[in-house]
This record gives structure tokens, C-alpha cells and sequence, in this order.
């Protein structure tokens, strides 16, 4: 992993590499630099296969994290890159065209993140929810505790206990 | 509640709009008439549910409602965890065919809906569908605390917690998930019910329709189908 970091660490602008154990590693690049490292790693270094894109929602720095996990099979190296996007104005880059499987994860994120991703196909579809009408669920600034209070009925007589101290009073009612 | 942050309120402005293919519109047929269709009531009888009368003599609604007890058929329609529970029953170790209870795969051919498990805004939708389209006498049963109080979705965004604001609960099976063993005593229960002739919940339905119709809408924003159609 090392060896294919220092290759390309000044042609994509690389971050630091963050190695994890076994074959895993990160590495942060800038949104402009993404596609062609992904060409790049796809085509020359073997990472043919895309496990996962998604997303983290870093609220308080007003940003987005992209993570598109590849995999290299022959040499078992696992590469997470990971792209920092604007919060307020999410949009990402499509690379459908490089994964087709990418769709599908760009719907899903368009839909409980509000990620948008111009030129992806079927974009604007529902993708799981149907009539959602609220913010975007995934984003941390949706309250699923409060919409669902707001939402569905509720049987009463629903209650939580500390329970330490209700083992106390169970166990020793006269408080000894 | 005091967990929660009442800063978030839910959007209450957005609606959302109707498919196109289902908005009443002017089509030109091939030989060139021009007609009106609606398709949501053209192609649906728009009838509400009638309730069912008793029968007059009492030993005959008994006898009745001995025979409903003892022919169970059971929508095939799993949500949840529970719709596993349910296949032991079908093999010869728990064997619920002794008691006359079978599972079928079409609406229209049972009399029982097990709602087993969580009912997503997605799925209660089909649920919704499923139950209107079997023929009365009917009967619903709640699987787990998923369907009683919302159980460990108790704070999803898109689960529903209390499955009788929209559909009418005979029983319900308490657990999580029920083994066979007290989905067998849930079943033995249903019996009894059934022969006390306590199980009106497809009267109920039909009586209380609007209340129920408008607590299904409250939740299923994207209502693409007839009010009762089936």
C-alpha cells in the first residue's frame, strides 16, 4: 500500500496515508483529484472492485465525507478514499460510469442524505422511503426520536427506568 | 417527553403530489373519441365496508362462528422477524394444520392476517392493501412488541408503533419475537375468541372507517390508491 501511496501521492494530491490493520488503509484527496485516482487505481493498480461508497455527516464543520472503499483481490489491499464535500451545496462527482453498482449508492445517498450527484441515472427515484417529505433521515440534524413523536401514535404506559435504582427498590423496598 | 429536543418540529408543509399516470385526465382513444378518466376511480368500485349483521338466532351465530374458529387460513404475508417464527408451525414438529389453520399465498383466499413484526410506512401500506382485499369474516393478530408499543423501533422515523390506530387488532402475541409454542397458545386463544364471537374487528373496521382511513393517510403521505376498492 505504502509503495502505491508514494506514487501517487503528488500527481492526486494525497493526504497522509492512515494505515489500519491487515490490508486496510485511508487516504483523503480533494474533490477535483477524485476521478482520475480512482481511474488511476482501477485501471494501473488493480483496484477493480468498489465495495462501498458512503457517507458521514460531519455537521459541526459544515461538511460531507465521501468514503469509496476499493478493493485490490490479487494483492488482499483494501483502500478507503475519502472526499470532503460542502455541506450546505452537497454534491458530489457520478462515477457510474466507472462502477456501474455506484448508482445504486448515489440514489441512496441522494435520498437519506441529500447528496446530490449530477448525471447519476435513476437519481430522482425513491429508493427506499416513499413520500418522505422531511429532511433527508441520515443527516444528524434530523431528529428521528422527535419525528417519531411526532408522527406515530404512541401507546401509553411506556416507561424507562434507571436501573440501578429501580433494582433497589425492588430488592430493598424499605430503602435499608 | 423530556429526552427530547423539541427544537426539531416536522415539515408540515410538503405534500406529495400524485403520480401523473393516476391524475384524472382527457386521453383520445385509437378511434378518436375523447374521454375523461380518473384512474383511481374508474377501475375501482368505490363502495365503503358494510358491517356484517349478526344472525338472528343466536345458536346460529354460534354455530357460525364455531366453524369460523376452526378454519384459520392464514395470509402467507411476513414482516419482521416473526414471519420466521411462523415456518416451524408449517413442519411437523409444532404442526398448526391439526387445528385447522394453513397458510395461503392470496389475500382472497384466507381469513387470518398476521402482521409479524415491525410495519414500515412502506409495508403498512401493502398490509393495508392485503387486509381490504381478503373476504370477511376476517381477523387480524399483532406478532411481538414491535406491533404493540413499537418495541425496539420505538424511535425510527419510519416505523409505526401502534398497528391498531390502522388496522383492527383481534390479538395480540406478546414477545420478542414469540416462540411457536405461544404462537400456538396465541392461536388456541384466537379460538376462544372466535367462539365467544368477540372477533368483530372487520365490523369494527367498517364502522370506524374514517377514523381509520384518516390515521393511515396521517402516516402514508404518497396515498396512490382507492379509499376501498378491492
Amino acid at each position: 500500500m505504502r509503495d502505491i501511496h508514494a506514487l501517487l501521492k503528488q500527481r492526486h494530491r494525497l493526504g497522509p496515508l492512515e494505515p489500519r490493520k491487515g490490508g486496510l488503509a485511508f487516504v483523503t484527496v480533494p474533490r477535483e483529484n477524485l476521478r482520475g485516482l480512482l481511474l488511476e487505481l482501477r485501471d494501473t493498480h488493480g483496484f477493480t472492485h468498489l465495495v462501498l461508497l458512503t457517507a458521514v455527516d460531519w455537521m459541526e464543520d459544515g461538511l460531507f465525507q465521501l468514503t469509496y472503499m476499493l478493493n485490490n483481490r490479487g494483492r488482499d489491499l483494501t483502500l478507503g478514499i475519502r472526499v470532503m464535500i460542502d455541506r450546505e451545496e452537497a454534491q458530489g462527482d457520478t462515477i457510474h460510469d466507472m462502477w456501474p453498482t455506484a448508482a445504486t449508492y448515489q440514489r441512496e445517498l441522494k435520498e437519506m442524505f441529500g447528496i446530490d450527484f449530477p448525471g447519476s441515472p435513476r437519481l430522482d427515484e425513491e429508493f427506499i422511503l416513499e413520500g418522505w417529505t422531511d429532511l433527508p433521515p441520515y443527516r444528524r440534524d434530523f431528529d428521528s426520536l422527535a419525528y417519531s413523536q411526532q408522527t406515530y401514535a404512541e401507546r401509553p404506559g411506556r416507561v424507562t427506568h434507571d436501573p440501578r435504582e429501580y433494582m433497589k427498590s425492588k430488592l430493598y423496598p424499605d430503602g435499608v | 417527553m423530556k429526552d427530547v429536543d423539541d427544537k426539531f418540529l416536522k415539515n408540515l408543509d410538503r405534500t406529495v403530489p400524485l403520480r401523473e399516470e393516476l391524475r384524472p385526465r382527457k386521453v383520445t382513444t385509437p378511434d378518436g373519441q375523447e374521454i375523461e378518466i380518473e384512474p383511481l376511480k374508474d377501475y375501482f368500485c368505490e363502495a365503503a365496508p358494510k358491517v356484517h349483521a349478526k344472525s338472528y338466532f343466536p345458536i346460529v351465530e354460534d354455530f357460525y362462528n364455531w366453524a369460523r374458529a376452526n378454519s384459520l387460513w392464514i395470509l402467507g404475508f411476513g414482516t419482521g422477524c416473526g414471519a420466521i417464527e411462523m415456518r416451524p408451525l408449517m413442519t411437523p414438529r409444532f404442526d398448526a394444520y391439526r387445528y385447522g389453520i394453513q397458510w395461503r399465498p392470496t389475500p382472497r383466499q384466507s381469513n387470518l392476517l398476521m402482521i409479524s413484526g415491525y410495519l414500515s410506512v412502506k409495508t403498512l401500506k401493502r398490509a393495508i392493501r392485503a387486509y381490504e382485499q381478503m373476504q370477511g369474516p376476517k381477523y387480524v393478530v399483532g406478532l411481538g412488541s414491535c406491533t404493540i408499543n413499537g418495541g425496539m423501533y420505538w424511535d425510527s422515523y419510519n416505523t409505526i408503533k401502534r398497528l391498531d390506530q390502522y388496522l383492527p387488532v383481534d390479538l395480540y402475541i406478546a414477545g420478542c419475537m414469540p416462540r411457536p409454542e405461544a404462537l400456538l397458545a396465541g392461536f388456541m386463544e384466537l379460538k376462544k375468541l372466535i367462539k365467544a364471537g368477540k372477533c368483530e374487528g372487520a365490523n369494527k373496521y367498517a364502522e370506524n372507517f374514517a377514523t381509520y382511513k384518516a390515521n393511515q393517510k396521517s402516516v402514508i403521505k404518497d396515498w396512490d390508491m382507492p379509499d376501498y376498492n378491492w
